[in-house]
């Protein structure tokens, strides 16, 4: 119990962040002309900034099915990673049925937060999991039942906070290595290409992320290999 | 939007992304040794984030200029290593600034 609670303290700044974050992605997901449920239920179901956003995108196109599934792969492949990071932290009681409940909800910032711990309680990856949740889908709805109301220039201005939030993810790594650097620009030059020149704009932004991507990664692995600290 | 279409495209979305976090958690019991593989598994959110975010977030306010002046913010902010919060908050506040100034001058 006193684990559980040291969770739910920890998760409070993660379920704050959340919920001005996805309150974007209710918003986007009015725009688009979702219905506020349908919105409410891919938060309360995938809990994935990045997935959701370039996933409701792809969505109101009617019958991209294989689009959306690579798309989700590709964007999501850094939870694979960080649940493999996670599994080496997580005690012996903290197994079956409760790795398959709580890999749910890997984040980059729910485990960001977990991999700091020596032994991983199951627990405390409960306590750590729940608040966000809870801001992640409240949030939701907020954004996705106040976007009509709210004026131009507030919808305007919230926007930008999950761009805002990839940068601030992003920029820190790019300052502590320059392979960081090289792998971002190649892929924001290739996103701009993907994106200004006329015969590639017709493709879908499901697969032009996940080439960006790919690509980019696939580059910086064989021309800066580093020692992976998976602890 | 239709709901058969929609519960299709919500399946596809929640058990990708549920299984590519439950799998390597549930079988994963030793480290993955590949120095390639690892190298790629690190590369790859940052150059998804990158490529989601550029140029994307210059058209996502109704305003090109508050666009860029809120970048340009934002990454000020997340070089100084402030929470996502932080950042976020800053930049939808420049995004606002700059917009209700432009629409005083």
């Amino acid at each position: 119990m006193k684990d559980f609670r040291r969770g739910l303290i920890a998760g409070i700044p993660i379920a704050l962040g959340y919920l001005s974050v996805s309150f974007t992605v209710g918003i986007m997901g009015a725009t688009l002309g979702l219905c506020i449920w349908q919105t409410v239920l891919i938060s309360m179901t995938c809990l994935t900034s990045a997935g959701q956003l370039a996933g409701i995108g792809i969505m109101v196109h009617p019958g991209q099915y294989m689009q959306m599934l690579i798309s989700q792969l590709t964007i999501n492949i850094r939870y694979s990673f960080m649940a493999v990071s996670l599994s080496q932290k997580a005690d012996s009681k903290f197994s079956g049925i409760f790795r398959w409940i709580f890999g749910f909800f890997i984040t980059d910032e729910i485990f960001a937060v977990c991999v700091q711990e020596n032994a991983l309680k199951r627990s405390y990856m409960a306590g750590t999991a729940c608040l966000p949740w809870i801001g992640w889908s409240f949030g939701t709805l907020l954004g996705a039942s106040l976007g009509a109301i709210l004026p131009d220039r507030i919808m305007s201005a919230l926007a930008v906070a999950i761009y805002a939030m990839f940068i601030a993810i992003v920029v820190p790594e790019m300052k502590k290595s320059t392979a960081v650097i090289w792998v971002v620009s190649i892929a924001v030059l290739l996103s701009c290409l993907f994106y200004y020149v006329p015969a590639l704009q017709g493709i879908s932004s499901g697969i032009t992320i996940s080439v960006c991507a790919i690509v980019a990664a696939v580059v910086g692995a064989l021309v800066f290999p580093v020692e992976v600290d998976l602890g | 939007m239709d709901n058969r279409q929609y519960f299709i495209y919500l399946m596809i979305m929640a058990v990708s992304t549920y299984l590519i976090r439950a799998i390597p958690f549930v079988a994963v019991k030793e480290k993955i040794k590949s120095r390639l593989i690892n190298s790629f598994l690190y590369y790859i959110p940052y150059a998804v984030l990158a490529a989601m975010t550029i140029p994307s977030i210059f058209y996502a306010p109704s305003n090109m200029v508050a666009a860029v002046v809120a970048v340009v913010m934002a990454v000020i902010f997340a070089l100084k290593n402030k929470s996502l919060m932080v950042v976020a908050v800053i930049a939808c506040a420049t995004v606002f600034i700059v917009e209700s100034l432009m629409m005083i001058i």
